[in-house]
């Protein structure tokens, strides 16, 4: 039976990838480590700040795992949680043998505001600690499909790891469309047209545009056996892989410089009928989408 | 301090720029006897795409021909560019790709220096400036995510009660020293650039290349929760941490 991953809790979802039985958190809420920063103004704090992250099997192999609660301030990263996340890093670089990959379940809107600094420098570290483990070797799985999106400094994470698992429902990008709007005005971005926002930053995009590996149903099970899929693919961080990337970013860059809403890029991509594509059902879009140039 | 004040205090000697555009420039210059590639943001610009790009294609070709030339990074950003066609196009990605450039560079065994010279705001200074072994900023350089008005709209939290507790806080209000105290900023430049620059550069190769701004931070005291709590996790701590209640 199908089990939502946009509407589960980050526990739920964290229970839900890996195999039944196996997780163990640390820090866990019994550990009341919660934000000393949002209880300084006065606001509620949770006492996992946001984030639970441990060690589980999935499908046999272990992993390190985190996931984030986008209904506890929109799975904003403050100092604590992200700490949580970058000894979690740590752990895997240092851990024997290494664990077959890291896996972030992504639902965040970025830095959180009530403690802005402590978190930009906490998405730095991040970034930072995520590609020096790469280039040692440790593979970085990210599922993106939960409530509070993929924005932000969490959307820079996402796109350092190794590989990427979208649902429809994810949304992945730089600035929200809020923030665009507010700052640009409607007529750039309008936040309030859901079809809109999800054109440009929901999971069908990203797929056929080449940013993520998977594309699937907003189901649980569907992201655990694609997480599953990418735990051999090849990972790994060189200057032979920048300078590849750098090349499809550049002829990417080129070669949509004129579009202004996302169909025209399906289009040239070779989709047949970009008008349809919000109505395909997964396995229906990713069979079409396959069969265009620029997915993975 | 403007770009030209910045080119001609940071490197006196000889400097040659290679790309110099309003908004974007780099170039190859002498940091006492060692030549190091110098790239830059100006006039507050927006990093998007096609900037992202110019700044990620200077790192990979410094790599390519001069393995082990410095990089230094000279900075004065408003953040990342907000227009629906950059994020069409998946601008994190293309933040994300300098990161990984400066990633692969440092490790290849290039210093990179970062000094904010105007100012640096979130996006546009987290996968470069941010990405350095060491970053500086200028005494009169400011460093954020937002200005308090904006952030007490979006918090819902008077903007007085923000302004009284940004005095004793480093955590959420703009300013470079926040970012000093927190362990992000090595250092603030007033004077001496080019001698200081020289230091940097020395000081960088003699050190382990690890990151060392969780220890600072916590050393001077403005970030102190996050280096036991991640020590915690890194242990596997299925328990809880003594002294982070």
């Amino acid at each position: 039976m199908r089990k939502s991953f946009h509407e589960a809790s980050a526990r739920e979802r964290l229970l839900g990838i890996v195999d039944a039985g196996t997780f163990r958190e640390f820090l866990p809420p019994a550990a009341r480590v919660s934000s000393p920063h949002l209880a300084l103004l006065d606001q509620p704090v949770s006492f996992d700040d946001g984030v639970v992250v441990g060690a589980a099997d999935l499908d046999g192999h272990p992993v390190l795992i985190a996931a984030q609660e986008g209904r506890f301030l929109g799975g904003a990263i403050g100092e604590v949680h992200g700490a949580k996340l970058l000894g979690l890093i740590e752990r895997a670089r240092v851990l024997q043998p290494a664990p077959a990959a890291v896996v972030f379940l992504f639902d965040s809107g970025g830095v959180r505001l009530h403690e802005a600094n402590a978190g930009l420098l906490a998405v730095s570290e991040l970034i930072r600690a995520v590609l020096r483990a790469r280039i040692e070797g440790i593979r970085f799985i990210g599922l993106i499909g939960g409530s509070s999106g993929c924005f932000g400094g969490t959307g820079l994470l996402a796109r350092c790891c190794d590989s990427l698992v979208m649902s429809e429902e994810g949304r992945l990008a730089m600035s929200g469309p809020e923030v665009i709007e507010t700052v640009r005005g409607v007529e750039e971005f309008d936040s309030r047209d859901r079809a809109l926002v999800w054109r440009v930053t929901g999971g069908k995009h990203r797929y056929l545009q080449g940013e993520i590996d998977r594309f699937v149903a907003d189901d649980t099970g569907a992201f655990r056996a694609a997480a599953i899929s990418l735990l051999d693919k090849p990972a790994g961080l060189t200057l032979e892989s920048v300078t590849a990337e750098h090349t499809e970013l550049r002829r990417r860059a080129t070669r949509f410089a004129d579009c202004v809403d996302a169909p025209e890029i399906w289009r040239r991509l070779g989709v047949p009928h970009a008008e349809q594509v919000a109505l395909l059902g997964a396995d229906d879009f990713v069979r079409m989408a396959d069969a265009c140039e620029s997915t993975p | 301090m403007n770009r030209d004040a910045v080119l001609a205090a940071v490197f006196p000697q000889e400097r040659l720029l290679e790309e110099n555009e309003p908004d974007f420039f780099s170039g190859t210059a002498l940091a006492g006897e060692e030549t190091v590639r110098f790239v830059g943001t100006a006039n507050a610009v927006e990093v998007g795409v096609a900037l992202a790009l110019r700044i990620a294609a200077v790192v990979i070709d410094t790599m390519r021909r001069f393995p082990g030339r410095p990089l230094v990074l000279l900075l004065d950003t408003a953040g990342q560019r907000l227009r629906r066609h950059d994020e069409l196009l998946g601008l994190n990605g293309y933040m994300a790709h300098m990161a990984k450039c400066l990633e692969v560079a440092r490790t290849r065994g290039h210093p990179v220096i970062s000094l904010v010279y105007g100012q640096a705001v979130s996006g546009g200074y987290l996968t470069t400036g941010m990405m350095a072994d060491a970053a500086f900023a200028l005494e009169d350089a400011e460093i954020k995510v937002m200005n308090l008005p904006a952030m007490a709209r979006i918090t819902k939290i008077p903007l007085e009660r923000l302004e009284a507790l940004a005095l004793q806080s480093a955590v959420f209000s703009p300013g470079a020293r926040n970012y000093y105290r927190m362990g992000h900023i090595e250092e603030m430049w007033s004077d001496d650039l080019a001698q200081r620059l020289h230091a940097a550069i020395a000081a960088v190769r003699a050190r382990s290349p690890g990151d060392h701004r969780l220890a600072r931070g916590l050393e001077r005291g403005g970030r102190t929760r996050a280096h036991p709590v991640a020590k915690a996790v890194a242990l596997g701590d299925e328990r809880g941490i003594t002294g982070c209640d």
